[in-house]
């Protein structure tokens, strides 16, 4: 799960500030996030800035809810067997 | 205001009037799995295990059988995780894995899991698919724009299921 501000781009120390986890772990997170699309990041100075990707992350969400949508029919085969 | 994107997980919970039992075995009997879920396994699911399954469509709706059964050259294999009984089973798969000129093999899988818990209505069961974030999006996108027909064939399949329901 990412937890991004709606007030746009954030810096990496604005991010981690009220994580229990270290800033590291929430980078490689984010570089895993990065990889995939969703979000990017840039450096300002000697901090790095990171935001969303909308676009792509309207993809994403079309893509969850068509798999989403996958699982209600295959659990509606499910309760159809069980409940019989 | 702060926005939580989720991206990376898909949670669903339905309630099922049966026996916590008789819910464990659909899930975890190769043969049961197969009538509700349109896969066959020739092996018994086992921690660990690696096994390949064909679609050989759904015995609980003949539609969607007839549907899933033009994807029957598709290999479908799953990893399964863990199956503690009548708690929890899980595995991991290729989440859309229906291009047959795709190796998809070299590819992260999502972890998807099946939690049983007993309530006073019936089975409280909690499906969830995990994992999505580390899936390139190239790939995510794929599941919607792919012109040969896999995954639309699998929406108009949804589609026609929902329209008989309603």
């Amino acid at each position: 799960m990412l937890r991004l501000s709606g007030e746009g781009p954030l810096s990496i120390s604005k991010l981690t500030a009220g994580f229990p986890i270290t800033r590291q772990a929430i980078t490689k997170h984010l570089r895993v996030m990065e990889d995939a699309g969703l979000v990017r990041g840039t450096f300002q100075g000697r901090e790095s800035v990171w935001q969303l990707d909308q676009r792509r992350l309207a993809d994403v969400r079309r893509h969850l809810q068509m798999i989403s949508s996958q699982w209600d029919e295959t659990l509606g085969r499910l309760k159809a067997l069980v409940e019989r | 205001m702060p926005t939580v994107v989720v991206t990376d997980r898909i949670e669903k919970k339905v309630l099922l009037r049966a026996p916590r039992a008789r819910v464990w075995n659909a899930l975890t009997d190769v043969r049961e799995f197969e009538q509700w879920f349109g896969v066959k396994f020739e092996r018994p699911f086992a921690p660990g295990a690696l096994l390949r399954g064909v679609l050989v469509g759904s015995t609980v709706d003949a539609e969607v059988a007839k549907a899933q059964r033009q994807h029957a050259s598709v290999p479908f294999e799953i990893t399964v995780d863990r199956i503690e009984p009548e708690f929890l089973f899980s595995f991991r798969w290729h989440p859309f894995a229906v291009e047959q000129t795709v190796d998809y093999s070299k590819e992260p899988t999502t972890l998807v899991e099946f939690v049983l818990e007993e309530t006073p209505g019936g089975v409280m069961l909690t499906v969830s698919e995990s994992g999505f974030d580390r899936i390139p999006l190239e790939r995510r996108s794929q599941a919607f724009t792919a012109n040969d027909g896999g995954w639309s064939i699998m929406i108009k399949l949804i589609e026609t299921y929902l329209g008989q329901a309603s």
